[in-house]
């Protein structure tokens, strides 16, 4: 997948943490081994390449494709694990890896805070301390370094925050109905909800949409806000997400 | 015995490289909250998954393994240099200013900078990262949700640096 994760685990005992964590990574070794599509030999290149079934494959690949479809389905067809006709759910991997992750912490005895950062894609449980709830900055794409806006999970157990867009090796957004780079006004979207897998295909979904639809969309997703950025300039928002901004 | 802050927890970080043809690298931060005199006196192994590096990754990170830290004094000026992080485009290596407790600078000691593309990157991608590090540390915040970029090698580093000066 190429990417970071960093963990962040409050509570609990080292020892347990500590074992939970190596659990949690040797996961994630595990995902990128069976899901990685520059994996000639990983299960799901061999299943895009129609050599083996998906009953061949761990029972993670159906989970994730199952998942998948769901998203392809809430979002008409805007999230999409096919590209250039072939299968690769890697948009929905990601995030779905992460939210796994934080969950195998979150299982510890005593742990009162959990935080996974996997690429930029944050799952939280808990608080990092008793007063205080867990803040996530929300990087500014028009302002290298600085920030958008900054999310708050104070008053709720779990949250999730995504942000999808155009990144410094180009435009990696793929408008499923063209199968070219998505044609949109936006150069970020972020989406706020309780589990990491279903906000990272609502934000790439949203992108791909553009503001006006992708805004709208979000709006009728039930216990989910967004804030998307333009290319102009112009920061849009779902009503709800005055109240997630700390 | 270490000396302990409780509003600074003892991060032990873990740098752990399957090196990948995609890459994936993991960087650990863990904060115990309580009993962090357990977690001080005792190397963690890096998570055996981590071990092993596969044919054809461009280089094995040599940064696996852990590096613990005691609690230090926050005053006066120090930098700390981070580990050398390899990424699929070369290695990078940060080194942080610290002025009473404060980060007051984050430079690089090593980038890719073979092809004009990554030079140009770069210089996208050291302010970003420099004005990130000073950004978050004013806005009180625990992390930060982005567009995937690939100045993570960067970041994994700062993390480094940051992990051995206790911050």
């Amino acid at each position: 997948m190429g990417t970071v994760f960093s963990f962040d685990v409050r509570g609990g005992d080292p020892d347990a943490v500590r074992a939970a964590l190596e659990e949690a990574v040797a996961g994630l070794h595990r995902v990128d081994e069976v899901f990685s599509t520059y994996r000639e030999d990983s299960q799901v290149s061999r299943l895009a390449r129609e050599e083996i079934g998906v009953a061949d494959c761990d029972p993670e690949v159906a989970e994730v494709l199952e998942l998948a479809a769901e998203a392809e389905r809430v979002s008409d067809g805007w999230f999409s694990t096919r590209y250039r006709a072939r299968l690769d759910p890697t948009g929905i991997v990601k995030g779905w890896s992460a939210e796994r992750a934080a969950q195998v912490l979150r299982r510890v005895a005593g742990v009162s805070g959990v935080s996974v950062n996997g690429g930029g894609d944050v799952q939280m449980f808990g608080a990092p301390e008793p007063t205080r709830a867990w803040r996530v900055g929300i990087a500014d794409p028009l302002r290298p370094g600085g920030l958008a806006a900054v999310i708050s999970a104070a008053g709720v157990e779990e949250l999730a925050v995504a942000t999808s867009g155009t990144a410094e090796r180009g435009a990696h957004i793929v408008d499923p109905r063209t199968g070219k780079s998505a044609v949109t006004d936006l150069v970020a979207v972020t989406v706020v909800g309780p589990r990491l897998t279903w906000v990272d295909c609502w934000a790439t979904a949203a992108f791909a949409m553009g503001s006006r639809a992708g805004l709208a969309w979000l709006e009728s997703l039930p216990g989910v806000e967004g804030l998307l950025i333009t290319a102009g300039d112009e920061v849009r928002c779902t009503g709800g997400l005055a109240a997630r901004l700390g | 015995m270490h000396a302990l802050n409780k509003n600074r927890p003892l991060r032990r970080i873990m740098l752990a490289s399957a090196a990948t043809v995609s890459g994936i690298v993991m960087l650990l931060a863990l904060k115990p909250h309580t009993a962090p005199t357990v977690i001080t006196d005792s190397a963690a192994p890096a998570p055996s998954a981590a071990a092993s590096s596969s044919p054809g990754a461009s280089s094995g990170s040599g940064s696996s393994g852990s590096s613990g830290k005691s609690g230090s004094s926050s005053t006066g000026t120090k930098t700390v240099t981070g580990d050398t992080v390899q990424t699929r485009w070369g290695p990078v290596q940060v080194k942080v200013t610290i002025k009473n407790g404060k980060i007051t600078d984050v430079t690089a000691l090593q980038y890719p900078s073979d092809n004009p593309r990554d030079q140009q990157i770069n210089d996208y991608a050291l302010p970003q990262l420099r004005s990130e590090a000073l950004a978050a540390q004013s806005a009180s915040i625990d992390t930060v949700s982005g567009a995937t970029y690939t100045s993570q090698g960067y970041q994994q580093s700062l993390q480094s640096a940051l992990d051995s000066a206790g911050l």
